[in-house]
């Protein structure tokens, strides 16, 4: 069966809602079926993966972490919207440093997340075989 | 062609599910396939046979029900998200007597099973149509 390519489309925050966290778990799942995996954060779903997030006081689990272990699945496509950035004030500097080891390129530590415009987001997208909405 | 469909929401609050039942239906009237329904989020709760709805509204569970979408095992093709499910008080008959619990509400149309489902629907179909917020 030929490899198909799933994005993954985040576009809430990470708490307030499920969706979120349910999108996560959905994409951990998929790592083990070898398929092309990508995640996309657009609207308030560039909020998941900004750095520095603490739910103390909400008595929710913090499932920011779990970001950093894509890598290790080999999930090394995070695409941000930068207007959904812009937006909310927020910029590169304010997101967690998520990297992935290259095993073509002798293992180099590299970041996974990539910051494009709607308008090249809208491209990858249109490059997928699946997209799943959350 | 050969569909599966994503519900992330629940029944009466949001028409996800009722749209999702809709555009089924014609797939189905158009000689198209439904490989498989996966219900997950708040969606799990259209599985709930306990839904009784006022006589003059439609009833969305029995709805699914009467679609009838199986695979060729007889095994029903409306499958529930066994993470989501539990933690939202859905329990089939299984899952229940695993956890000490008197009682079980998933209707006998829909099964549960795991997110690994969602995914095999997404490889094995040639479209998968998410509804929901």
């Amino acid at each position: 069966m030929a490899i198909k390519k799933f994005m993954y489309l985040n576009r809430k925050a990470s708490y307030g809602t499920a969706y979120a966290i349910e999108s996560l778990e959905v994409v951990l799942i998929a790592a083990a079926f070898d398929q092309d995996v990508s995640l996309a954060f657009i609207d308030d779903g560039v909020y998941q993966i900004v750095e520095g997030q603490n739910t103390d006081g909400i008595g929710m689990k913090n499932f920011s972490k779990t970001f950093h272990a894509l890598g290790d699945y080999d999930i090394n496509k995070l695409y941000v919207s930068a207007e959904s950035l812009e937006e909310r004030g927020l910029t590169a500097d304010d997101l967690m440093p998520l990297v992935y080891e290259d095993e073509d390129d002798d293992w180099e530590e590299k970041p996974s997340v990539k910051i494009v415009s709607n308008a090249e987001l809208t491209k990858i997208m249109s490059d997928q075989d699946v997209c799943l909405s959350f | 062609m050969k569909f599966s469909i994503q519900i992330n929401e629940g029944p009466y609050q949001h028409q996800a599910s009722d749209s999702a039942y809709q555009f089924a239906k014609a797939a189905i009237a158009a000689g198209h396939e439904i490989f498989r329904v996966f219900f997950y989020h708040d969606g799990v709760n259209n599985a709930s046979r306990f839904t009784m709805p006022p006589q003059d509204d439609r009833n969305v569970v029995n709805q699914w029900a009467e679609l009838d979408i199986k695979n060729a095992d007889g095994e029903p093709e409306l499958v529930v998200c066994i993470a989501a499910a539990l933690r939202r008080g859905m329990l089939d008959e299984s899952e229940a007597k695993k956890n000490g619990i008197e009682g079980n509400n998933i209707h006998p149309a829909f099964r549960i099973s795991g997110l690994g489902q969602l995914i095999e629907a997404g490889i094995q179909s040639d479209r998968l149509v998410v509804f929901g917020d």
